[in-house]
C-alpha cells in the first residue's frame, strides 16, 4: 500500500511558546540533511506537526533514519485525503488493506477535530470500521487489544488516517541549543557524552588530541569512526584533530610525574577552550565521571578547571560504568571504541597520579615552560575534518 | 561452452576479479599489523564485514570469515558440540547433509562420544518437524539441517523448526546455506538461527572464502588457534582479497536475485517441462518447495557418467548428483534417503543455473540431451 506522508510529532517543543518557530525549522533542516537522497520529498511544518510528502519515495530507508532525529517523539506513515465520508472509508480501507495478515484483528479510533463534521466519533467509528469489516477477508474487530488501530482524524483541511507509530528518538533538535566543542578521546565515554549533548539539542564540534609516534593512526581513524556514528544523530561533524605531542613532551620533562595526568589535562582544556572561541560555539562537553579515574575526582576537577570560565558540560557526572556501556552499546560505539590503541590519554599514565592535585603546585610547576606557545602551534596546526555518514569513498569502487 | 554447473561453483564476476587483483595489488598488507598500510588493509576487513553484515540483516560481530562452506560447517557443527558438550552429547542432523556437514557429525559420533540422531526424509527429501520434534531429547544441543539440497534442491523448513527451537535455550541450530544464498530468500534471525553457513564461489565469488554467521554470545571451539583473528573463531591471516570479493559478490548476487529472480523461476520451470517431454527422464526434483537454480533427474537406462561426457563433448557441463561425492562411484545418499529406486539414484544428473542463463541455453541443452539419450539407449541395449 502506497503511504502518501509521513506525520511527525514534536515532544518537548510542544511545550514551547513563541519561539517554537524556530525549534521546528531546525528540525526540519536535521531531517533534510539525514534525508538527501530522496528528492521528491517535499516538507510542510506547521504548529503542532510536520509533515513529509512522500511523492512516491519509499518509505522505509526514512523510517530508519528518522528514528534517529531528535526533537521527534513519534511519527506515523500516513494517508491524506478529503474530509468527505465516501473517500475517508476509501482511504481508510486501502491503508488496512495493505498492512493486515488472516486473522489479524483491527478497530477504529475517529477523531473529529472538525465539529462541523456531520457524522460524530462514535458514527465515524461506525460507519469506516463496517466498510473495513465488508470489504475484507479473515479481518475481525477488536477493541479491547486490536493488531491494526486505524486511527482517523477529521480536520477542516483534510483527513489523516495512520496505522502505524514508530517511536522518535525524544529530546531537542540538534542546534536548538547553541554549539559545543566534545573532547573525543577514542574511550567509551567521550562519545556517549556527545550523544547525551546531543539529545539536549547542542550541536557538536569534536576535538581529539592526537601525538604521533606515541598514539597511531589507528587511534585516529577511530576518532573519525567514532565521530562517524554520532553522525547518524546529528548531520555532519567537524572534527578538529590536536597536535599535541610537542605539549605531552614538554609536560613528561617539566613537570613531576604525579601531577602529569593533571598538568596534561588543564592544557587540553586550555586549547579546546581557544579552539571552542574560535569556532563560536558556548561550551566544553566531556565524557567524565565522578571517581571513575584519577583526573576525575573533584579536587582533581577544581585543579583542571581552574584555567578557563567556560561551561564545562559532563554529561555521564553521576553514571556507573554499567549505564554508560549499555547507552555506547546502544548508539553503536561501543565496539569502535574498544578498539585497543593508545590513545593522548592512556600514553605517559603516571603509576601513581594525584587524585587530590593542588592547584597551586601544578601552577607552579607549569610557571616554569612557556606553554602558550606550544598551545598557539597546535591550534595553527590543527587538521579540520569534515565527517559525514558516507565513508571515505577511497574503497567504494572495491564494492 | 554451455555450463551448467552453478552449484558446483559459479563463475566469478568480472567485477569481482578486478576487485580481488585490486586488493591484492594495493592492499597486500597484514590487516594485523600496527603500521599505515596495516590500518588500510584492517579498514578494508571491516568494510567487508560490514557489507556483509548489513546484506544478512545481522551485526557485524556475527561475521567470521572462512575458507568457505566446508570449514564453515566444520567449524559450526565441531565448534559448537565441543564447545557445549557440557550440557548434553545429543545432536541432531538430517540423513541428506552436505559431506562436511555428515563427517563433522560422524567424528563427534566415533572420537568424542556424541549420540547422533541421522532424520530420515520423505519422498520429496524434506525433514519432517513431527520427527524432529521426536528426537528432541533433554540433552540435545545442536541441530544442523541445510537449507537447500545439493542434489535436488529441496528447501527444507527452517523457520519453522527455528519457531519450534525458540524456546529451547539448550539448542544451538545451525544452518548449511551454502546453497541456498542469494537463490532463495532466508530471514536469519527471523528464524532463530545460531549458526549458518554461507561460501563465496557458489555466487561469483572466488573459491577459498566463505562466511559463517554466529550470533552473537554463541560459544564455539575454533578449529584453529593462533593469533586470535577474527573474533578468536578462526586464526590465520584474513585472506583479505577474497573477504572484500565476497562482499562485493554478495551484493552483485542479491541484487540480481531482486531483479532476475522471477526470470529464474521460469526457466526452472521451462527446463522441467521440457525435461518431463523427453522419454526415458525421469525428475527427481520435487515440484514444490525447490529452490529455482537445481534440477536434478535420472536417465535410468543411461549411465549417468556416459551422458556426461556426451554432453562434455557438446561442451555442455552438469554434474552427476554433487561434484564433491562425483569422484566416488557411490549411488546418490540422497536420493536414496527419499526411497528412490537404486536405478534412479545411480543414474542422476543435476543441471544448476545461475542468474545469468538464459532461454536459448535451456533450449541448446535439451536438445543435445534428447540427441544423446536417443543415440545412447540404442547403443546401450
Amino acid at each position: 500500500m502506497k503511504f502518501d506522508h509521513i506525520l511527525i510529532r514534536f515532544g518537548e517543543i510542544s511545550t514551547k511558546g513563541r519561539n517554537r518557530r524556530k525549534f521546528v525549522d531546525r528540525l526540519k533542516q536535521n531531517i533534510k540533511v539525514v534525508l538527501p537522497e530522496y528528492t521528491n520529498l517535499e516538507y510542510e511544518g506547521t504548529r503542532d506537526r510536520l509533515y513529509i510528502h512522500l511523492h512516491g519515495e519509499d518509505h522505509e530507508g526514512i523510517v530508519n533514519k528518522l528514528q534517529h532525529i531528535f526533537g521527534i517523539q513519534s511519527f506515523s506513515l500516513a494517508i491524506k485525503c478529503e474530509s468527505d465520508l465516501s473517500k475517508i472509508k476509501e482511504s481508510a480501507l486501502e491503508a488496512v488493506k495493505g498492512l493486515y495478515k488472516p486473522n489479524d484483528t483491527f478497530k477504529v479510533t475517529a477523531k473529529r477535530a472538525n465539529k462541523q463534521f456531520p457524522l460524530d466519533t462514535n458514527e465515524l467509528n461506525y460507519q469506516i470500521g463496517s466498510h473495513i469489516l465488508i470489504n475484507t477477508e479473515g479481518l475481525t474487530v477488536d477493541v479491547k487489544n486490536p493488531t491494526i488501530n486505524v486511527r482517523v482524524e477529521v480536520r477542516s483541511e483534510a483527513t489523516f488516517i495512520t496505522c502505524f507509530d514508530y517511536k522518535g528518538a525524544g529530546g531537542l533538535p540538534v542546534g536548538s541549543s547553541g554549539k559545543g566543542m566534545l573532547l573525543l578521546s577514542g574511550g567509551i565515554d567521550s562519545p556517549v557524552a556527545g550523544y547525551l549533548s546531543l539529545k539536549r539539542g547542542v550541536e557538536l564540534e569534536i576535538i581529539h588530541f592526537f601525538s604521533p609516534p606515541y598514539t597511531s593512526e589507528r587511534a585516529k581513524q577511530k576518532v573519525i569512526d567514532l565521530t562517524r556514528e554520532l553522525t547518524a544523530f546529528g548531520g555532519k561533524i567537524n572534527l578538529h584533530i590536536v597536535p599535541f605531542t610537542a605539549i605531552q613532551e614538554k609536560i613528561q620533562q617539566q613537570v613531576p610525574e604525579n601531577y602529569t595526568m593533571t598538568s596534561t589535562r588543564r592544557m587540553m582544556l586550555k586549547i579546546a577552550d581557544k579552539l571552542r572561541e574560535k569556532k563560536q560555539a558556548l561550551a566544553l562537553i566531556t565524557g567524565e565521571s565522578l571517581g571513575q579515574v584519577a583526573s576525575q575526582t573533584l579536587e582533581s576537577m577544581v585543579a583542571i578547571n581552574d584555567v578557563t570560565n567556560t561551561p564545562i558540560i559532563r554529561p555521564l557526572i553521576t553514571m556507573d560504568k554499567t549505564e554508560i556501556i549499555a547507552i555506547s552499546k546502544n548508539i553503536g560505539t561501543h565496539d569502535i571504541s574498544i578498539r585497543p590503541y593508545e590513545d593522548c590519554c592512556t600514553i605517559f599514565t603516571p603509576a601513581s597520579p594525584k587524585t587530590k592535585p593542588k592547584l597551586e603546585k601544578v601552577s607552579r610547576f607549569e610557571s616554569f615552560v612557556d606553554f602558550e606557545e606550544l598551545i598557539n602551534d597546535a591550534i595553527e596546526n590543527i587538521e579540520s575534518i569534515e565527517v559525514s555518514q558516507e565513508q571515505k569513498d577511497e574503497f567504494s569502487s572495491l564494492f | 561452452m554451455l555450463y551448467l554447473d552453478n552449484s558446483a561453483t559459479t563463475k566469478p564476476y568480472p567485477e569481482v576479479l578486478s576487485t580481488y587483483l585490486k586488493v591484492t595489488e594495493d592492499y597486500f598488507a597484514n590487516p594485523s599489523s600496527l603500521h599505515k598500510l596495516g590500518s588500510e588493509a584492517e579498514m578494508l576487513l571491516n568494510q567487508s564485514r560490514k557489507q556483509v553484515a548489513t546484506l544478512l540483516g545481522v551485526q557485524q560481530g556475527e561475521i567470521i570469515f572462512t575458507s568457505g562452506g566446508t570449514e564453515g560447517n566444520n567449524l559450526a557443527i565441531k565448534g559448537a558440540a565441543l564447545a557445549n558438550k557440557h550440557k548434553g552429547r545429543h545432536i541432531i542432523t538430517s540423513s541428506i547433509e552436505h559431506p562436511s556437514v555428515l563427517e563433522s557429525f560422524k567424528q563427534l559420533e566415533e572420537f568424542h562420544g556424541f549420540n547422533v540422531t541421522y532424520l530420515p526424509v520423505n519422498g520429496e527429501g524434506i525433514v519432517s518437524l513431527e520427527h524432529l520434534e521426536k528426537a528432541i531429547r533433554d540433552d540435545t544441543i545442536l541441530i544442523s539441517i541445510m537449507h537447500v539440497n545439493n542434489e535436488v534442491g529441496t528447501i527444507q523448513p527452517i523457520a519453522e523448526i527455528g519457531q519450534m527451537l525458540k524456546n529451547n535455550q539448550n539448542i544451538l541450530f545451525h544452518v548449511d546455506n551454502v546453497q541456498g544464498i542469494t537463490k532463495v530468500p532466508l530471514d536469519l534471525k527471523n528464524a532463530n538461527i545460531d549458526l549458518c553457513t554461507i561460501s563465496g564461489h557458489k555466487f561469483h565469488g572466488l573459491n577459498g572464502s566463505g562466511v559463517l554467521f554466529k550470533r552473537s554470545g554463541v560459544d564455539l571451539l575454533p578449529l584453529f588457534s593462533g593469533g586470535s583473528q577474527e573474533l578468536q573463531m578462526r586464526s590465520g591471516t584474513e585472506s583479505l582479497a577474497g573477504n572484500v570479493a565476497l562482499a562485493k559478490a554478495l551484493r552483485m548476487a542479491t541484487e540480481k536475485a531482486a531483479k532476475r529472480g522471477q526470470h529464474l523461476e521460469n526457466l526452472h520451470k521451462q527446463l522441467r517441462v521440457k525435461l518431463m517431454n523427453i522419454e526415458g527422464v525421469v525428475i527427481n526434483t520435487p515440484l514444490k518447495n525447490a529452490a529455482p537454480h537445481i534440477i536434478n533427474f535420472s536417465v535410468p537406462a543411461v549411465k549417468a557418467e556416459v551422458l556426461i561426457h556426451f554432453l562434455g563433448e557438446h561442451d555442455i557441463y552438469v554434474s552427476t548428483t554433487s561434484a564433491c561425492s562425483s569422484r566416488s562411484k557411490t549411488n546418490s545418499q540422497t536420493l536414496l534417503a527419499m526411497n528412490k529406486p537404486q536405478d534412479i539414484a545411480k543414474s542422476a544428473i543435476r543441471v544448476s543455473l545461475s542468474y545469468e542463463s538464459n532461454e536459448e541455453m535451456i533450449l541448446t541443452f535439451i536438445d543435445t540431451l534428447s540427441k544423446g539419450i536417443e543415440k545412447l539407449m540404442k547403443v546401450m541395449r
